[in-house]
């Protein structure tokens, strides 16, 4: 009896291994930056260079950081839904303006409706580094100490703000509040 | 069978390598006497030159593409760099190095890196600023932790238990055979077949 069940159970060991490999987005890789400080940074706006923003200044109050681009295809998917979740106020959303002519990304927003507080140009791809960004878009939740909670590589799609990022905000709006 | 098989086989890696062949070798008389060994027609002048300018346009392409510093590269630090971005993932294209691939990001982090070890970083220090930004998978060589105990020492362990067992099965198979004694009948059999036999080549 055991003759057959011994290469029976191994059999199924390795359907739920594949099971759950097949399940797996390889591109997602996990980010070593979660529970980490965000990198600082200080970089120009991207609507008035003369001006510039570090991360710094957003101590004590949760954010959220999305790395676009104009050429970025999924970005133009992901960017109604910006707008719509700007809107709702729920939480700041900041831009990183990612490897992009100045020109380009203007226009972009000028077209497609502007979700962001701000963005600020990354022109050198050194902030974008720093961030271990791979691919566009990839969106960071960081909290009121100025750590990265959380991090979307993709587009956000609206399980994933309902599901993930909602909750936490509201953790963390929660938990800033007593301290 | 087969080796009709394989005899198409070679026909037909001969027959995309010849053009190839034919590269080398036009120009003049040359070109005559090959048609008549070959027995079939060369590829005319025509194509073989358009076959040379655009390989000569791939490699024009390639070397168009040059750091963004401009400082002129240095060899020291292109051997270095060729060596270290052999062993570190493109997170764009994952199945190749930082060394192969064409991604953008692949450029601008072997920028890095060659910013890098020109500011004198060693190579731990590169690649632990790497990794603190884009995790263990960018390494091709996962670090032995823990975490990659299984990883690492899953394969010995099933080859360990592969032998244990082929060993176990094999002594099982051998304490199983059973001696079995001739009978006094099945010798005078034998006895009977071999001497027929040996009557039979005498004969």
């Amino acid at each position: 009896m055991t003759r057959y069940l011994i290469p029976l159970v191994i059999f199924g060991v390795l359907v739920v291994f594949l099971a759950i490999g097949l399940g797996r987005d390889p591109h997602e890789v996990p980010s070593p930056l979660i529970n980490k400080p965000a990198p600082s940074f200080k970089l120009a706006q991207l609507k008035d260079p003369s001006k510039s923003f570090s991360a710094e200044e957003m101590r004590g109050r949760v954010w959220l950081l999305n790395v676009w681009a104009s050429w970025c295809i999924s970005c133009r998917d992901e960017h109604p839904l910006l707008i719509e979740y700007a809107r709702t106020g729920a939480v700041p959303i900041y831009g990183l303006n990612y490897k992009d002519r100045p020109e380009d990304a203007l226009a972009w927003l000028q077209q497609l409706g502007d979700p962001y507080v701000l963005s600020v140009s990354d022109l050198d791809c050194r902030l974008g580094i720093d961030y271990g960004v791979y691919g566009a878009p990839e969106t960071y939740l960081i909290d009121q100490q100025g750590v990265i909670r959380f991090k979307q590589i993709g587009p956000v799609t609206p399980d994933i703000w309902t599901k993930n990022i909602l909750p936490l905000v509201q953790e963390m709006n929660r938990q800033g509040g007593s301290r | 069978m087969i080796s009709k098989r394989m005899f198409i086989w070679s026909a037909v890696t001969c027959h995309r390598f010849r053009p190839l062949r034919l590269v080398a070798a036009v120009g003049g008389g040359r070109k005559q006497r090959l048609k008549a060994a070959t027995g079939r027609r060369t590829p005319n002048r025509f194509f073989v030159s358009v076959v040379l300018i655009c390989s000569t346009a791939i490699v024009a392409s390639a070397q168009l593409r040059r750091p963004v510093s401009n400082d002129p590269p240095d060899p020291a630090v292109e051997q270095r760099l060729a060596k270290l971005s052999q062993e570190l993932r493109c997170l764009v294209c994952q199945n190749e190095t930082l060394a192969d691939s064409r991604a953008d990001l692949a450029e601008d982090l072997r920028d890095e890196i060659r910013t890098q070890i020109r500011a004198g970083k060693s190579d731990q220090e590169i690649i632990a600023f790497l990794t603190q930004r884009y995790g263990d998978f960018i390494l091709y060589r996962p670090p032995v932790r823990p975490k990659t105990y299984l990883l690492w020492f899953g394969p010995f362990v099933l080859l360990l238990a592969g032998l244990a067992l082929l060993f176990r099965y094999v002594k099982r198979r051998r304490d199983m055979i059973e001696e079995q004694p001739l009978s006094n009948a099945d010798r005078a059999q034998v006895e009977k077949l071999l001497s027929s036999a040996s009557r039979k080549e005498t004969a």
